[in-house]
């Protein structure tokens, strides 16, 4: 039996000890009338060799990023992964334990989260963060609701140049709650007007940069969220806090983000990493988990998930949040890769993504292709095709090349010619060049 | 026993030199590009490590070496089921064609992603005996979340939406039950159990009326034991047009032998990563999938993936009456390809085994256990067993005096004070994939310990004495809050502690 060590004897000597004669007798408190009896309709089992042939099998199916050239971003980045964070994140001790609810038997896991919560406070220009989020989407819904939770007012601002998808996911939270959402339309895809924040607000929420890679313009959010004495929330990409000036210098009272450009694989979506940095006088409302350091009865050093009455365990339906299980694991790979790359690094993998991203604005502006804005950007930028560009796209994948994301599908007929074009440090110069000369004989 | 012989660990920021860099990167060969220019003021510090590849693999590998996981050994924590985590999962998720794919691709650039969402929802709706499946929560919580936002919806398309204004929780429940109450904007009321160790049915007829959206039911309950009534409850939930939802963190005693959805549940979570061996990360990534019937399934979040009559998997966005998302993408898609890995390895012959396994397991633990532990209640358990140490408590000894103790004897604890109502409570959850050795030698370990516990419980009060800390002071760490290191230039403007 798989997994299962059980022996025939040890059975026998098992139920002798219990006291019945047969497994089937332990589940005598199941009414018989719930007793499951035929045999399950699901497929046959299967041995390792089958079941990985079958997996291979789908996996083969699918057209991934070391297949074809790579230019879909839109929130999730085709980064380059260090070795050595995989092998960190397969060790067993890590990989197979539980949440370090007995610290003197998790140390080393406690200690990658302290370590982690520091990174990211420092990326992002806050004073705390906690140990993650389930993702970049939900991190945002909850600091939404904290803001609520914080200043009493039910309305809550975003702007449409954050990512769609997060804001769908705020959408829904805000309808369980009762509160509402106001979003600022971007048609120039950066946030120009804010005469919809007010003295009913509770926060307003830009990303920087933004969905469409565009960089906004943090001071003008800030003043226009402190004028309404709401609170000022911001969503960014950890990679490009190696070169912008971080949210934190701009007042923020609390930064989100997707921590997948951080060592984690884009999986499909799934397991990301969501970040939540705060200012310090928010820290015993944040919702999750936090290590702190403390000490032991003889004075060493050590460290334990702290401020705990916050949590659901402890404080039940006054909790500040309902999670429970976050992602300590990918927020351990994001740890093992900002150790690994360091100041240096990262900085190192921001410039090559700002070159290749500057490069390719240039290069793909072919046959009447051309991006369609002038702002600033950092990793991606809008592309305005002189066609559909769900088409373009289509037409490119079997000249191996995702092309990037079309918009029309998130902003409309407007945008139907649009494509999001994202630029990692892992694309070279002859990928965007074949990119351009397909694109040249496609159009 | 001595201490553990590891130095003290050290920051990893006191390590390393100015200029060293772990990673060997892509070097970019497009032109160099004015920064400044490109984006405007740049950022003047960033403090991060800076260590060679092999400093910083020491590093972790060392901290892994003062950590423990079930690869260690035993790690019996109630209600977490702590089973071993194949390898050949690893192995599948780790493919390109499932890592280095976007849930932004076109759709019909990924079919075998699709497909494996498609094969978990088709196995996880049988084995629960469910009409519908959805991936998309995040974890165990964020499942009840979900299914109470499904609920929420229901009673809203009906016209009730604002007089149901109560969720019915157990006081044996999981903190995180009322949490998501909270978070879905109900008002919480806590429903009392019995003697037995049920819910108290009597008690319960009294709260159930038509302001009542929902009860939140754990079955197996958080006591390790099946609910007997459970069809019953859901009946006088049902007649008066509330729901319930099946909290299924204990799904792993029922796999193959009963199924929630015959129940009468309306919803319910699984917790993939604790009954479909995803591994648990140290605190996550979980895996939170739902299962619902019918009539929930307009509310259903988007993206909705089926299989159409031809075999193909399709995606469904345009829902009207959808609760919209609830994450931005499909779910946890590589956890959801080890469970699917999993699944198969048990497949129609073997299901049944896991739930009869680890039902055998836990009773064979509180078997041995009852002349020192005794069970909160006296009936056979079903995955995991509920003991009470309220015996030593006149001796000065706490349950997790216990669980302390039992560090030093190289185990993980079980789960202390979980259930609430439990005095002194030590939930041993074994698994069914622990062999008799190690049980027994868990249990001698218990006998032994309970012996100390009577004849020199200093011993417990100094445990655990073999690690490279004791006892943390907790009280001091929120005191003297300390969540972050800070780079010795910005200490003075923001002190470490205070
Ligand atoms: C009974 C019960 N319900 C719910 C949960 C929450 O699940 P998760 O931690 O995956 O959010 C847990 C586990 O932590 C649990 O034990």
């Amino acid at each position: 039996m798989p997994y299962i060590p059980h022996t025939e004897a040890d059975v026998e000597a098992m139920l002798q000890t219990i006291g019945v004669n047969r497994i089937e007798d332990l589940f005598s408190e199941v009414p018989e009338n719930l007793r499951f009896s035929r045999e399950l309709n699901i497929p046959d089992a299967m041995d390792e060799s089958k079941l990985y042939a079958h997996l291979k099998g789908l996996s083969d199916q699918n057209v991934d990023a070391t297949k074809v050239s790579w230019f879909l971003g839109a929130g999730l980045y085709d980064r380059f992964v260090p070795a050595s964070v995989g092998a960190v994140i397969s060790r067993g001790e890590y990989l197979t334990s539980y949440t370090p609810y007995q610290p003197e038997f998790s140390q080393g896991y406690l200690q990658t989260i302290y370590e982690f919560q520091s990174m990211i406070a420092e990326l992002y220009g806050m004073e705390v963060a906690n140990a993650s989020m389930y993702d970049g989407s939900t991190s945002m819904a909850e600091a939404a609701v904290l803001a609520h939770g914080l200043t009493g007012r039910r309305k809550i601002v975003v702007s449409a140049s954050v990512h769609p998808h997060y804001r769908q996911v705020l959408e829904t939270y805000l309808w369980a709650q009762s509160l509402d959402l106001v979003t600022i339309s971007t048609p120039q895809a950066l946030t120009e007007d804010y005469s919809v924040v007010d003295d009913q607000t509770a926060c307003v929420i830009i990303q920087h940069p933004n969905f469409f890679g565009s960089l906004e313009d943090l001071g003008k959010a800030h003043d226009a969220a402190r004028k309404a004495g709401a609170m000022f929330i911001v969503v960014s990409d950890p990679t490009s806090m190696a070169l912008l000036k971080p949210p934190g210098e701009f007042d923020a009272d609390i930064v989100v983000g997707e921590g997948q450009p951080l060592g984690v694989a884009m999986g499909f979506g799934g397991p990301l990493v969501g970040l939540f940095a705060c200012k310090r006088e928010l820290v015993r409302r944040i919702p999750g988990r936090i290590v702190g350091r403390t000490q032991d009865h003889e004075g060493r050093p050590g460290y334990v998930m702290t401020l705990r009455t916050r949590e659901q365990d402890i404080r039940r339906e006054k909790a500040t949040s309902n999670i429970c299980t976050n992602e300590a694991l990918m927020a351990l790979a994001a740890t093992v890769y900002m150790s690994a790359l360091g100041k240096n690094g990262l900085r190192k993998v921001a410039e090559g993504t700002v070159r290749n991203t500057q490069y390719a604005r240039q290069a793909l502006a072919v046959q009447g292709a051309r991006p369609k804005f002038e702002h600033k950007v950092f990793g991606e930028f809008v592309l305005e095709l002189p066609r559909d560009a769900s088409e373009v796209q289509k037409e490119l994948i079997p000249r191996g090349i995702m092309a990037g994301l079309p918009l029309g599908p998130y902003y409309g007929d407007a945008w139907k010619n649009s494509l999001l074009v994202a630029c990692t440090e892992t694309r070279t110069r002859a990928q965007i060049d074949h990119y351009a000369a397909m694109l040249k004989e496609v159009l | 026993m001595p201490m553990k012989q590891v130095p003290q660990p050290i920051s990893i920021f006191e390590k390393g030199s100015p200029g060293r860099m772990g990673a060997n990167l892509p070097e970019t060969d497009a032109p160099e590009v004015d920064l400044q220019a490109a984006l405007g003021d740049l950022r003047d510090d960033l403090h991060l490590p800076e260590l060679g590849e092999l400093e910083v693999l020491r590093h972790f590998t060392n901290l892994s070496h003062i950590n423990y996981g079930i690869e260690t050994g035993f790690y019996p924590l109630g209600s977490c089921t702590m089973k071993y985590n194949p390898k050949i999962n690893e192995a599948t998720a780790g493919l390109p064609g499932f890592r280095a794919i976007h849930p932004m691709q076109p759709v019909e650039t990924a079919p075998g992603a699709f497909e494996v969402l498609a094969q978990v929802q088709e196995i996880l709706c049988e084995v629960a005996g469910f009409d519908e499946i959805t991936l998309q929560p995040l974890a165990g919580a964020h499942g009840e979340l979900t299914c109470l936002m499904l609920i929420k919806a229901y009673h809203d398309s009906r016209g009730e939406g604002a007089q149901r204004k109560y969720v019915l929780i157990p006081d044996s429940a999981h903190g995180t039950n009322p949490a998501s109450a909270a978070a879905c904007g109900y008002e919480v009321k806590s429903v009392p159990t019995d003697a037995h160790g049920n819910t108290d049915l009597e008690a319960l007829r009294g709260m159930v009326n038509n302001e009542v959206a929902a009860l939140m039911i754990t079955n197996p309950s958080t006591l390790g034991l099946f609910e007997p009534n459970i069809k019953e409850i859901c009946d006088l939930l049902h007649s008066v047009g509330a729901q319930v939802f099946c909290d299924g963190a204990n799904m792993n005693a029922m796999v193959g032998t009963t199924r929630p959805g015959d129940h009468g549940f309306d919803c319910m979570h699984f917790n993939l990563h604790k009954t479909f061996s995803t591994p648990h990360g140290g605190g996550g990534p979980g895996c939170g999938a739902i299962g619902l019937m019918k009539h929930l399934e307009p509310f259903l979040p988007i993206p909705v993936i089926r299989r159409a009559s031809n075999g193909k998997v399709q995606l469904e966005t345009a829902r009207p009456l959808s609760i919209g998302r609830v994450s931005a993408f499909y779910g946890q898609f590589l956890m959801e390809v080890r469970a699917l890995t999993y699944l198969l390895a048990y497949g129609r012959q073997k299901m049944r085994n896991i739930s009869r396994f680890a039902v055998l397991n836990a009773n064979y633990v509180k078997a041995r256990l009852r002349d020192v532990l005794p069970a909160a209640h006296d009936r056979h358990c079903m995955h995991e067993c509920v003991l009470t140490a309220t015996r030593y408590k006149k001796g000065g000894v706490r349950a997790l005096d216990i669980s302390k103790r039992l560090i030093d004897y190289g185990f993980h604890p079980p789960t202390n004070y979980f259930p609430l109502i439990v005095p002194e409570a030590i939930m041993i959850e074994p698994t069914e994939t622990e062999t008799k050795e190690t049980l027994d030698a868990f249990c001698d370990a218990m006998i032994a310990i309970c012996k100390e516990a009577e004849e020199s419980p200093e011993l417990l009060h100094g445990a655990p004495s073999t690690q490279i800390v004791g006892r943390l002071d907790e009280a001091a760490a929120v005191k003297n809050l300390d969540v972050r290191w800070i780079h010795p230039s910005r200490r003075e403007k923001a002190p470490v502690s205070g």
